[in-house]
């Protein structure tokens, strides 16, 4: 028989804080609970969440269910000699890290937090710092099981149509309920970082271009307030695990160790106008100087390394009520000068973004609505309260499509719907396969409901 | 759905032949409105105002609906919610009267009652259950800086808007965490067909300015929107000047 599982109606967003909306929030604490909750979501169906960290509208269902997948977080099985994992998809990358370090296994890809699920990590197909040598985290899961609106547990290989349908697929065809995932063997937890600075742009654009391939993890800081002839400054680290050798003798002990340090919480109430032109570009310029001209081999934490916002639980709150946008783009290889128009755009519009990046991306994974292709992507903040603001990033939305690029889905709150095809042009190969998979419409989200998914 | 600025991509209008509504559908348009559904009695000027709307791009129809009919606004509005989500309710309909004319006249100052209050209690209450089961979307409803405080130039009008304004924020306090957004939008002298020959009151606004002041209400989420901005504060002062003084008001 399906469990009942309790449910609460409550207001949800995502991690930007902006468009609320209601759902029943039910919370499966076992496969037959995940079941009985698809089969009796009702008439504005259902959609899965993980730990919210979508920053648009992605795992939010008006007026339906929402699926609460962290109550599902069993990790099953690790094999350590070949460096596999299989988990539920409700568990944190955090939690899997916690588990795997000390066995000298790290997850495959991670982005800028920890706090992510595996459920989610393969519904927005994630990326990280090592995208342009190791792809997409759909790269490394070797199967699935995916929970369909009919009701059934399929189990679904890498490579397989409906693999590729739900490596991005924002949740839209299924629960992912399990997950089997090829791992990285680390000797230490700690990372050989080499920073340096690079003076504008074009000396940004050469230095990741002539060296990326160097590095397993690359990511680049972007001072997106600098203007003139310092338009597109930035701090570049990059890095990789640190062997065992590198360690001082006194890390060498326990070399495996993960235990990282979180602050004080942000406060529940911030007010707005915190952050403004002033103060953001302040801040970056702080931090632009600060950076060492070139350093090479410091020894750094992974966490410190990869999840420095980790550090500082509920950190969206500084955008105050009205909440932020993180506008992610990619273009193309071939498209620089795309990338140095808006790069300009955004330098003389003078958004206060201080928590901006810019990657060079690798080869594209397969995932039918998966974001990463080979090029440039930039990653920025924005208060949702700046004037203009959704007019301004429908232009440069229009300079993302006419350079063949796209705007990445589990960031995205605002796109225009008629630029989805172009950017996505497999989309309606995802509509074929939902109508079919899912004919009633059962899983279904705010952004599928915006976008037409 | 709307997006993160809080612009809707469906529009209902009911009173579809209000100008402030028509320059706020105009603007929404311009932005990530695709369908509006202009509600309203049917008439030429409802049927010319939604072909100018559909020669902006967007997907119009229009719904023959009557604030004076409360019986039927179940029926009308079930129709249309049917029909798919609607992301933003435009609260829009209402009359003026004529003062000097409906102090004589208690039948037609009644109307105006029912008309500004009474129907919009009915479709305001229809429309947010059905904003409530979609769990999402906003009501705005537009009433007056008249409603603030009755001057005797027009408290008949002001009267109506008083109730209108007070069953819009108690009921955005009902629905508060369920997905809907109640905002209650307070003009002050707006220069429309409905004010044409009146004398223009201090601080007169135009309802493109009411459509810039919902829009921004909408990225904000605000409960109250003032138009102009200023009268928030000049409405306060009033409130409180004491009624022998406020009657002798050249207000």
């Amino acid at each position: 028989m399906p469990a009942e599982t309790a449910s609460e109606t409550v207001s949800v967003t995502g991690w930007g804080r902006t468009a609320p909306s209601a759902a029943r929030l039910i919370r499966p604490r076992s496969y037959e609970e995940a079941v009985g909750a698809v089969r009796g979501c009702g008439a504005r169906g259902g959609i899965p969440r993980g730990l919210g960290r979508a920053y648009g509208d992605a795992a939010q269902n008006a007026g339906g269910a929402v699926f609460d997948m962290t109550g599902l977080d069993r990790v099953h099985a690790i094999d350590a000699a070949d460096g596999t994992v299989l988990c539920d998809a409700g568990v944190s990358l955090h939690r899997l890290m916690e588990v795997l370090l000390p066995l000298g296994w790290f997850v495959p890809v991670t982005p800028g937090t920890r706090y992510v699920t595996v459920g989610g990590a393969i519904g927005a197909d994630i990326h990280g710092k090592n995208h342009h040598g190791s792809g997409s985290f759909s790269r490394h899961v070797l199967s699935l099981e995916l929970l369909t609106a009919d009701g059934s547990v399929r189990t679904v290989g890498h490579g397989t149509p409906l693999f590729d349908a739900t490596a991005g697929g924002m949740g839209l065809t299924g629960v992912i309920l399990t997950a089997t995932v090829r791992l990285q063997p680390v000797e230490t937890t700690y990372m050989a970082v080499d920073t340096e600075r690079a003076s504008d742009l074009d000396d940004l654009m050469a230095r990741l271009t002539a060296t990326d391939h160097l590095y397993r993890y690359s990511v680049a800081w972007i001072d997106l307030l600098a203007r003139g002839a310092a338009t597109g400054r930035a701090v570049l680290t990059r890095g990789d695990h640190a062997p065992l050798a590198a360690l001082p003798a006194r890390a060498r002990s326990a070399p495996l160790s993960f235990r990282p340090s979180r602050l004080p919480p942000a406060p529940a109430f911030v007010p707005e106008g915190l952050l403004t032109r002033r103060t953001v570009g302040l801040f970056n310029k702080v931090w632009y100087r600060k950076a060492p001209r070139a350093r090479t081999g410091e020894l750094q934490r992974l966490s410190a390394f990869f999840h420095p916002l980790d550090g500082v639980p509920h950190w969206n709150r500084v955008y105050g009520r009205s909440g932020f946008v993180q506008y992610q783009f990619v273009v193309g290889h071939g498209e620089e000068d795309a990338l140095r128009r808006i790069v300009g755009r955004i330098a003389r519009r003078r958004c206060p973004s201080f928590l901006a990046v810019l990657k060079r991306f690798g080869e594209a994974d397969p995932g039918w609505l998966s974001f990463p292709r080979p090029g440039w992507t930039l990653a920025l903040d924005i208060p949702a309260a700046l004037p203009g603001l959704g007019a301004f990033l429908d232009e440069l939305d229009e300079e993302v499509a006419a350079a063949d690029g796209r705007v990445y889905l589990a960031k995205d709150s605002r796109l225009r719907p008629d630029l989805l095809t172009a950017m996505y042009p497999r989309v309606d190969d995802f509509r074929a396969l939902r109508a079919e998979l899912d004919p009633r419409g059962v899983f279904v989200s705010d952004l599928a409901r915006r976008l037409s998914l | 759905m709307k997006d993160a600025f809080g612009l809707p991509q469906s529009l209902l209008v009911l009173g579809g032949t209000s100008e402030i509504a028509l320059a706020t559908a105009r603007r929404l348009i311009a932005r990530r409105t695709r369908t509006v559904c202009l509600a309203g009695r049917p008439s030429p000027a409802l049927e010319s105002a939604a072909a100018d709307l559909r020669a902006l791009g967007a997907d119009v129809r229009t719904v023959a609906f009557d604030a004076l009919d409360p019986e039927s606004h179940e029926t009308v509005l079930g129709k249309v919610f049917a029909e798919g989500d609607i992301d933003l309710v435009l609260l829009a309909f209402g009359v003026l009267g004529d003062q000097a004319h409906d102090e004589r006249d208690p039948v037609a100052a009644v109307r105006v009652a029912q008309t500004n209050y009474t129907g919009a209690v009915s479709s305001g209450l229809v429309a947010a259950r059905a904003l409530q089961s979609q769990g999402h979307g906003s009501l705005v409803v537009l009433s007056s800086v008249a409603g603030e405080r009755a001057r005797r130039a027009n408290f008949i009008y002001g009267s109506s808007k008083a109730g209108l304004d007070a069953f819009a924020q108690g009921l955005g306090d009902a629905l508060h965490g369920t997905g809907v957004h109640v905002m209650v939008v307070r003009p002050g002298f707006v220069r429309s067909k409905m004010t044409a020959g009146l004398a223009e009151a201090p601080l007169a606004t135009t309802p493109e300015a009411v459509a810039a002041a919902v829009e921004l209400g909408l990225r904000r989420r605000s409960e109250t929107v003032w138009v102009p901005g200023v009268l928030r504060v000049v409405m306060s002062a009033l409130r409180h000047v004491p009624r022998a003084v406020f009657r002798r008001l050249p207000v």
